[in-house]
């Protein structure tokens, strides 16, 4: 493992009004490796992943993302809120105000952090292939000149949209529904395609939130395949969001566990299961449940 | 509520039909029964009778009718028709012959104009400006999902760009296209920005706002617009050559002078027809490539899901704006091609809610996003009223008769969405 992670969370915290949804979360995500987001219902782990993919504005804390020597700040390219010092520094105060104009969560997955969600979000009335050809916009020739006639650029731009959409399909294994609707795709397919349109992006990091989620044992035993084959393959880490226990002691390498907004533990999948708060968070509401 | 679930099927026809017009005399009891008759008032107690007793036949019948074997099966091919998909893909060779057909309409399009009267011809020219405003409205709403109520205003920014512009800086018919293309643009962008954030119900009633604005502001302007007088647009020339009896501007030769023929008042509805279809043509040529560009792929897939988007690394803001802006820019040109047909007359009574309704019933029944569906759409709802002269009393109750229909069968649009079909080589 190297020495400076990928994605660094430091001191997150984040209030919807009165309520403390994350208090002081701290981890790292080591480059090139499986980290999986453990911890009972309501615990904060979408919170976690939403403040990481810019779907919320945390309210306290640094996420950093550092890739190749230089660093991202992922809560400063959302846009913040100006601060008394940005009226005496002509510059911070230009930045802030080019992130409030052109910041937002999609400069999060241009810094290189892709993610999935929990309830699929799929472009159910497009084909499959077009879902991973709306995943590359961003490397695509947008000119309307050229696009309009067709120009020899354009087509060659498109060409390698499709090559790269078919690559992923083979990779996830949907090649002969490449012109199907999304929508009408299984439901285990839908999370696989989702998963190749994240990774259409070209991302650094790929967050899935609970990718096993409705899956049966077997498809479940692909994903792990599967995300195990991204991680050594396609240069990419991997962060998880899952309950599946089998999966996630399976495939991570760093557990990180929170409960009630708070880290309780981190460690390798040997460490967590023996650890006494996690076991005392779990059984805990097990047998509140029960 | 006092039918019972183990009634006999026409028991149960009978019990309900009977609530139906007990509901029928309720209501119908103190709008026709009472008339006022100075401070008093007279009951009649027959007329609430007769209509409830026609709403409680009328509903037994149905009822009836529904139990037979043919209503049984109308019932089952609703229920079909509503759970089909109208989205389908393509398959490879499905248009093959496409451009045998669409070369045969071109032409006949262009030859058209030649053999129509003065008055078909203006009908015909306003039908394919509707068609223009079709297009560029079936962007914003029908492609990028966002519910625009406030199109018409602009429509009335092109034509009032030509007018105006003529009026003060000379600006002629062929500059003021893409002027007016432009300024609806940057009126597209300013409406845009405002309502980036907001979906739906609140993009409407702000869309709605804004097309009042406009209106109001060329209403109340008079020392700018007219006010209501209008506005006068300059007459469309060709190469400096006028469609008038009489050249109006010093130096301009008459187009019959020019090729030394009788004078036609036809001439220039001719040739404004001639080049609004070629406009059309364009546009659609346009659209169905960007479509099936980057730009157009966004837009749908910002309709799709706006989340999922931001996920993607695509700027929503910059994806909205852009739609705005074309729909837009559509809208502006249909406005220059309208101050043309009108005369070079334009007024603001052209640009009220009615015409904004009118344009979205045309991308709604022409089907979101079906390019084909919204140039019939616009045809048959511009010139279907024109034949039906005679019913013109009954437009906006056919009208309104209509979209129910449409919403309750065919809430997609008339022809089904297709989308394209891509092989490994290539887009087929």
């Amino acid at each position: 493992m190297t020495t400076t992670p990928l994605l660094s969370v430091q001191g997150l915290t984040m209030r919807f009004g009165g309520i403390l949804a994350l208090n002081n979360v701290n981890f790292e995500v080591q480059k090139g490796s499986i980290t999986a987001l453990i911890g009972p219902n309501g615990a904060g782990k979408t919170t976690v992943f939403n403040c990481v993919t810019g779907f919320y504005k945390a309210t306290e804390g640094q996420i950093i993302l550092h890739d190749k020597g230089h660093e991202v700040n992922l809560r400063k390219v959302l846009g913040e809120k100006f601060k008394w010092s940005d009226y005496v520094n002509p510059s911070a105060f230009a930045e802030r105000l080019y992130y409030k104009a052109f910041g937002g969560s999609h400069r999060v997955n241009q810094a290189g952090v892709a993610r999935t969600f929990q309830n699929i979000r799929l472009f159910r009335e497009m084909t499959v292939v077009e879902n991973l050809l709306v995943a590359q916009h961003r490397h695509l020739d947008r000119n309307l000149i050229r696009g309009t006639l067709n120009t020899k650029s354009y087509r060659a731009s498109e060409k390698r949209a499709l090559d790269n959409a078919y690559y992923w399909l083979e990779v996830v294994n949907l090649t002969e529904d490449a012109n199907r609707l999304a929508g009408d795709l299984p439901y285990g397919n839908q999370r696989r395609l989702e998963i190749a349109r994240a990774m259409c992006t070209e991302p650094k990091l790929v967050c899935l939130d609970e990718p096993a989620a409705g899956l049966n044992p077997r498809e479940t035993v692909e994903l792990s395949t599967l995300i195990r084959h991204l991680r050594d393959k396609h240069d990419v880490t991997v962060l998880l969001i899952e309950h599946d226990m089998g999966l996630v002691m399976g495939i991570s390498e760093h557990i990180v566990v929170l409960d009630y907004g708070q880290v309780i533990a981190s460690g390798t999948p040997k460490e967590i299961e023996v650890n006494p708060k996690v076991l005392a968070a779990y059984l805990g509401t097990e047998e509140g449940d029960a | 509520m006092f039918s019972n679930p183990n009634d006999p099927p026409v028991l149960a026809a009978f019990k309900d039909s009977l609530l139906v017009g007990v509901i029928a005399l309720l209501i119908f009891g103190p709008i026709s029964g009472i008339i006022l008759d100075g401070y008093s008032f007279n009951t009649h107690f027959k007329t609430p009778l007769i209509l409830a007793t026609i709403v409680f036949a009328g509903r037994f019948a149905y009822q009836m009718a529904m139990l037979t074997p043919w209503g049984q099966k109308f019932l089952e091919r609703l229920a079909f028709s509503k759970g089909k998909r109208s989205v389908y893909v393509g398959s490879p060779n499905d248009h093959k012959y496409l451009w045998i057909i669409l070369l045969v309409l071109f032409a006949a399009g262009l030859i058209l104009p030649f053999y129509l009267s003065k008055y078909a011809l203006t009908v015909a020219i306003l039908a394919i400006i509707y068609v223009l405003l079709g297009l560029g409205l079936n962007i914003v709403v029908g492609l990028a999902g966002l519910l625009d109520l406030g199109f018409v205003a602009f429509y009335a920014v092109g034509a009032y760009t030509f007018a105006l512009g003529s009026q003060y800086i000379g600006l002629g018919f062929w500059t003021a296209i893409p002027v007016a293309a432009a300024l609806a643009a940057i009126f597209g962008g300013i409406l845009g920005f405002p309502v980036l954030r907001m979906h739906g119900d609140y993009l409407a009633i702000v869309t709605l706002g804004f097309g009042e604005i406009i209106r109001l502001v060329l209403n109340n302007w008079t020392s700018f617009t007219g006010g209501p007088n209008g506005a006068k647009a300059a007459e469309p020339t060709l190469f400096g050559l006028e469609f008038t009896r009489t050249a109006k501007t010093e130096g301009h030769i008459p187009f019959h002078e020019f090729f030394g023929t009788v004078y036609n008042p036809n001439t220039k509805f001719i040739f404004l027809y001639i080049v609004v279809f070629l406009m059309a043509c364009l546009m659609i040529f346009f659209f169905s490539r960007l479509r099936s560009m980057p730009m157009g792929r966004a837009w749908e897939a910002l309709r799709e899901d706006e989340i999922a988007c931001r996920s993607l690394g695509i700027n929503h803001v910059i994806v909205k704006l852009s739609a705005f802006m074309m729909g837009a820019m559509t809208g502006g040109i249909g406005g220059v091609f309208f101050a043309a047909q009108q005369g070079g007359f334009v007024n603001p009574t052209s640009f009220t809610f009615f015409e904004s309704a009118l344009i979205l019933a045309i991308v709604v029944l022409g089907g979101m996003g079906s390019t084909v569906g919204v140039v019939i759409a616009a045809l048959v709802l511009t010139l279907l009223p024109e034949v039906l002269r005679d019913f013109s009393d009954y437009r906006v109750l056919v009208f309104g008769g209509l979209m129910i229909f449409m919403m309750l069968w065919k809430p997609r649009g008339f022809l089904p969405i297709r989308r394209p079909y891509f092989s490994k080589e290539g887009q087929a």
